[in-house]
């Protein structure tokens, strides 16, 4: 980013800012307030949460409805502990192996020669635009036929692929110049030493970058969970969660639903606010072209 | 030929290597790179879509087994549907228009307001207009839940009662004329993505020096500048985030069926991607679905090869996708 022009990303603040900022102001507050809204719910004790007309934030923050959240799953078979077992072991599995996958093939197809380079590249580019939802019963079929229903990997093997990831890691493996490569290449180095010592250390945005839009995938997708499988034991917080949501249509469920609601949202938040300098990093080389 | 800043050398360096290392013309062991990738790939993305396109030509029930109908499926949806020509179809160009061009739209002019702020101002509005599209599907069910609520207790009903807008509470998640604005709305919000992330980081990394040279030229406004010096120097990035925003458009769906259930009523706000779901799970007539799916996936790939063609500069070499950095280009 070596650009410090004059308007476009000042380095002071100036009063010509604060027009901009009154400007699109309403619209951050509009799309900021949902958020809020739901953070303020899940802390409401239950005579707010009954109050009338309801109010929008806590007054007497307290814990109740993540506690209620607990019991309510233990009285239910399957205690809370097991989902988010589950979700853990999926989520960290598919993540790893996702930027595993991901990098090694981003190193192939922006820095190996080969056959098919182009064909394959060309592929990945177009299965941007897949759109998962809409081949949903052939997935299904595939699953059956691999005889992965309820088997922990229907939940992990969907994700791995994600296009957009690789699309985003290999874009940014192609600024690494060659000539570093060659040195390498000059001193003996293997295509896997290549990857391993030189490509990895360089990328590091980009791997994070795709950990995060992996992981946004996998920690709240409910489709494995609602067509992969049957064993309820199996399946994993997401769908827990969006039971509560169905089951509790109560004021009382809301408070708890609120509170899983946020057990959703915040590690999505968390990770995305540590990682957001890598991020825009690597967003400087999305583009298509 | 498209510029974009961190690249712009990246072709003479490229040229150089291939002299020195030709040995390396045909390295195989760029399958065993991509060859994990490249299988589960093949497995989840490939032959699902193939099989798609093979049972769309089928009658599929999920028991027995498929039989070939030819196009009999894709002319019942031109001809028989009647709920896909006077819902589905009309929703989703609706909906599509809105979420798809309209945020789109939205995400360029924020993503250049953002720009001419501070970095700390910039970093805190960007994470709360992008954090929306991180709650998708099931999370934030209950938040519209609640704020659609259709008694009194409802936040919305509440407010409006309270500026004395209406007097009785309506029924925000019943009433047909309601749910699809409300699913507009909702979609809308959570498509601030990594389309207007990739927006952002392209506004960024324009040359400073045009802006100068072009206030010397007689470029007199911002939003001269805006059109002849930002954005033909941030196309691949608009390109990127215009395919996510027409991805966008069309997947989504799910907040639909979790927040009125599917059909919704009336079909008031039933989507393609909901059409696709109620053959396939809730009738299994799964060829019907295949076919549904396969024209969704048409759908999108003709959007984005039209924002292809509006984005893309003219240049005949510049116009092969990736396949630009020269190295790429010469293998063909």
């Amino acid at each position: 980013m070596g650009n410090k022009g004059k308007k476009i990303n000042p380095r002071n603040f100036e009063p010509g800012q604060l027009k901009i900022i009154i400007l699109i102001l309403p619209l951050v507050i509009f799309m900021g307030m949902p958020i809020i809204f739901i953070i303020n719910h899940a802390f409401k004790p239950m005579v707010e949460l009954f109050a009338f007309p309801p109010t929008f934030f806590v007054k007497d923050p307290t814990l109740e409805n993540f506690s209620k959240l607990v019991k309510f799953s233990n009285s239910s078979g399957i205690p809370l502990s097991r989902y988010i077992f589950n979700s853990l072991i999926v989520t960290v599995v598919t993540v790893g192996l996702a930027l595993l996958l991901t990098t090694l093939s981003a190193f192939a197809l922006a820095k190996i020669k080969f056959k098919g380079r182009n064909l394959l590249t060309q592929i990945n580019q177009i299965a941007i635009m897949f759109v998962s939802t809409a081949v949903l019963i052939p997935r299904y079929l595939v699953i059956c036929n691999l005889h992965l229903i309820n088997n922990v990997l229907a939940h992990i093997l969907p994700l791995v692929a994600m296009p957009v990831a690789l699309f985003l890691v290999k874009q940014f493996v192609e600024q690494i110049p060659d000539s570093l490569l060659e040195a390498a290449y000059m001193d003996g180095a293997s295509d896997l030493d290549i990857y391993l010592k030189v490509i990895i250390p360089m990328i590091r945005p980009a791997v994070a970058t795709a950990a995060i839009l992996v992981f946004q995938q996998v920690w709240t997708n409910m489709e494995t969970s609602n067509y992969f499988f049957s064993d309820d034991s199996m399946k994993t917080l997401t769908f827990y969660m969006n039971t509560l949501v169905n089951a509790n249509n109560t004021v009382a469920g809301q408070g708890m639903a609120a509170a899983a609601s946020l057990i959703m949202f915040l590690p999505n938040l968390i990770l995305f606010v540590i990682l957001q300098n890598k991020v825009m990093n690597t967003m400087a080389n999305s583009g298509i072209k | 030929m498209d510029v974009q800043v961190n690249s712009a050398q990246a072709p003479a360096p490229a040229k150089k290597k291939k002299n020195r290392i030709s040995r390396r013309e045909n390295n195989w062991h760029g399958w065993l790179f991509i060859g994990p990738y490249a299988l589960i790939f093949a497995i989840f993305i490939l032959i699902p879509v193939a099989l798609a396109a093979i049972l769309s030509f089928t009658n599929f029930n999920a028991i027995e087994f498929p039989r070939a109908v030819g196009f009999l499926n894709y002319i019942n949806l031109l001809t028989n549907d009647a709920e896909f020509m006077k819902y589905v179809l009309p929703n989703t160009v609706v909906y599509a228009v809105i979420v798809g061009i309209g945020g789109y739209i939205l995400s360029f002019v924020l993503a250049w307001a953002l720009c001419n702020l501070t970095k700390p101002v910039r970093t805190v509005f960007a994470l709360i207009l992008y954090s929306p599209s991180m709650t998708t599907g099931v999370a934030m069910t209950v938040l519209w839940k609640v704020i659609f609520s259709g008694d009194q207790s409802g936040l919305l009903n509440s407010w409006l009662m309270e500026l004395g807008i209406i007097t009785e509470p309506v029924m925000w998640l019943t009433d047909t004329r309601f749910l699809l604005p409300i699913v507009i709305v909702i979609g809308l919000w959570s498509s601030m993505g990594i389309g207007f992330l990739s927006m952002i980081a392209g506004i960024l990394n324009t040359d400073a020096s045009l802006y100068e040279a072009a206030s010397i030229d007689g470029i007199s406004n911002r939003f001269q500048e805006m059109i002849y010096i930002t954005i033909p120097q941030m196309k691949p990035q608009m390109l990127f985030a215009a395919v996510m925003a027409i991805v966008g458009a069309f997947q989504n769906g799910t907040i639909t069926s979790l927040l009125v259930g599917n059909p919704s009523p009336g079909y008031a706000s039933q989507l393609l991607v909901n059409h696709i779901e109620d053959y396939g799970f809730l009738r299994y007539e799964m060829g019907y679905a295949a076919a549904v799916s396969v024209v969704l996936l048409l759908i999108v790939q003709l959007f984005s090869k039209g924002a292809n063609v509006l984005l893309t500069d003219k240049d005949p070499y510049g116009k092969k996708g990736v396949s630009e950095d020269g190295e790429q280009g010469e293998e063909n």
